[in-house]
């Protein structure tokens, strides 16, 4: 797989405040790749770096193969960028002023059909100025894509938007992928990371604590499963099995915490079976979500989850 | 046998497509601008309400020495609308515009397209030229229909005002797009463009007669565009004598057009320094 991205040691200072503390990382061409942190951990400037528009302090970076200090215009003309706000055009429709982007591209795709594609064609005739937040965002990733790019930044593309407006975005982005282009994302939306993200990398204070498939990552894959069912009629009446886990009752619902579920289930089965009842009410096995993965790596650093300005 | 057609390689800074690009964002620059009531209102309809304001109020003559005609106070006074209406459809509208560009991240949001910087301000430019010349034409007709305002008849006072409106136009622009550097926040934009305008049209001898302002006042005026500019499109619409009450005897043609040179000069190379592409984390 060749490298649609490099970074090596990427630092960034400003003045004594270090945003940026030595970022290592690659991505692959085609590949999804979504950044996950708090507000104020080093995201935004990391890819701003990448984006060319912020200079680093110290380290290597390459984006489609040129350092992005020093990208030019053909250098832009393979980069769709969706920033998380910039000035808009409340006085164009999103038909003018798609096909408008589209002119400053040497290839670009129809921007009619790119319009249709974010969802905006009964709205591709109004002001942008009577459009939704989400609406807008819509635009964003209308302009974001129609220059038909190699690589796409997109920096928090469904934030505003209600549920069914954020599938439709992922729709967008999936067929974009499926054309093998590669994609950065930048999420507060942990199921958005899941849906949509080959690997996801974590950046808590301006470093990049940990990066993996999103299924694995934080040791997930291998963490505590929790197994849980409902203690009604006869199971409320009688003795908890010894199941070699902490198991534990409150309010009417028994919890396990196991590295072996399949095994304890199987006791726990047998358990309710000799006790005349063949299905045990409200069973459920779950794993930390990538949300609880996360939320606990932000606690282990130290963060808050939700602090900092932006 | 047929040939593959060759990829055409892409020259993003060829000058036919430095050409295009300015061309298109010169159309949505105009279409923007027009869907805009606001500016719509402050760069063509102040100064055309001026003119009317103005050549109502005062309906008088300014008499010239014994021997000559007087010559009507909108004569006198069209002109110098003509020169700050220029200002308003250039150096005001954009700095102000710009200003609000570069601190709400639009100019940050086209710097990140294959859009070339030169195209940008082509656009910028295309916008003033084309709305001054609206301008001139709007107050000259208001001018003409309503005040009985004498068109030049000497094709050599026509050609003095092409050179002063060309000379005006540039310098303006490029001086409003220098201008915005001391613009720290999209909200503060009008209130720090307007006010050094205004001071200048009433001591560049705008709203009255030249010689009516102060010799000192005079002397600063003197340092900025907008007086010269007035002083060259007067010579185009005024009789000699006017010249010996106003502007010391002479209109010194050659000598406007030598300060708007010298000020489009400056303009380009302090544009050149001082204009940020992105100032979205300055506010």
């Amino acid at each position: 797989m060749t490298a649609a991205i490099t970074a090596t040691g990427v630092r960034k200072s400003y003045g004594s405040f270090e945003a940026l503390r030595g970022v290592d990382l690659e991505i692959g061409e085609g590949e999804v790749f979504a950044l996950l942190g708090p507000n104020g951990a080093g995201k935004t400037t990391f890819v701003e770096i990448l984006e060319g528009f912020r200079t680093r302090t110290a380290g290597e970076a390459t984006v489609l193969g040129i350092d992005p200090e020093r990208g030019g215009p053909e250098w832009r003309a393979r980069l769709g960028i969706v920033l998380q706000s910039a000035g808009f055009f409340e006085q164009l429709t999103p038909d003018e002023i798609t096909a408008h982007f589209a002119s400053f591209y040497p290839k670009h795709l129809d921007p009619r059909r790119v319009v249709d594609m974010v969802g905006l064609a009964e709205k591709r005739d109004a002001r942008c100025k009577s459009l939704s937040g989400g609406q807008k965002r819509r635009v964003d990733l209308a302009l974001g894509i129609v220059g038909d790019p190699d690589l796409v930044f997109l920096d928090e593309p469904t934030t505003g938007l209600d549920p069914q407006g954020r599938r439709q975005i992922w729709e967008v982005v999936r067929e974009f992928t499926s054309l093998g282009k590669t994609v950065v994302l930048t999420t507060h939306y942990l199921d958005e990371a899941e849906q949509l993200a080959d690997r996801v990398g974590v950046i808590i204070r301006g470093e990049l604590v940990e990066v993996g498939r999103p299924r694995e990552i934080g040791g997930r894959e291998r963490a505590m499963a929790r197994i849980s069912f409902s203690l009604n009629g006869t199971l409320s009446e009688v003795a908890l099995p010894e199941v070699g886990g902490l198991i534990d009752a409150a309010d009417g619902v028994a919890t396990v915490t196991t590295d072996r579920p399949t095994a304890v289930v199987a006791m726990l089965a047998r358990w309710a079976e000799d006790h005349g009842v063949a299905e045990l009410p409200g069973l459920a096995v779950s794993r930390p979500s990538l949300e609880d993965i996360y939320l606990a790596m932000v606690a282990e650093a130290g963060e808050p989850s939700d602090g900092g300005q932006l | 046998m047929t040939a593959l057609p060759a990829t055409p390689v892409f020259r993003p800074n060829a000058p036919g497509r430095i050409l295009r690009l300015s061309w298109e964002r010169t159309l949505i620059e105009l279409r923007q601008f027009f869907r805009t009531p606001e500016q719509v209102f402050f760069t063509f309809l102040l100064p055309v309400l001026f003119v009317v304001i103005f050549s109502t109020i005062f309906s008088g003559e300014i008499e010239g020495p014994p021997g000559v005609e007087d010559v009507e106070f909108a004569q006198y006074f069209v002109p110098g609308m003509i020169a700050t209406g220029i200002m308003s459809a250039t150096f005001a509208s954009l700095a102000m515009t710009i200003a609000v560009e570069q601190h709400d991240g639009l100019l940050r949001r086209l710097s990140g397209t294959p859009l070339p910087r030169s195209a940008y301000f082509g656009g910028k430019i295309g916008l003033a030229l084309f709305t001054a010349a609206l301008e001139v034409v709007l107050i000259l007709g208001i001018g003409v229909a309503l005040y009985g305002v004498n068109l030049p008849t000497d094709p050599a006072k026509w050609l003095a005002f092409l050179g002063v409106f060309i000379a005006g136009v540039s310098a303006c622009s490029l001086l409003g797009i220098a201008y915005t550097r001391l613009i720290r926040s999209s909200s503060a934009a009008s209130a720090i463009v307007q006010p050094p305008y205004l001071i200048l049209q009433f001591i560049s001898g705008v709203f009255l007669q030249y010689s009516a302002v102060p010799p000192f006042l005079q002397a600063i005026a003197s340092l900025f565009p907008l007086k010269w500019m007035v002083q060259g499109f007067r010579y185009a619409f005024l009789p000699d004598w006017v010249a010996v009450d106003d502007y010391g005897g002479q209109w010194n043609v050659d000598l406007v057009l030598l300060v708007l040179a010298g000020w489009l000069l400056l303009s380009f190379v302090a544009a050149r320094l001082w204009f940020r592409w992105d100032r979205t984390g300055s506010a």
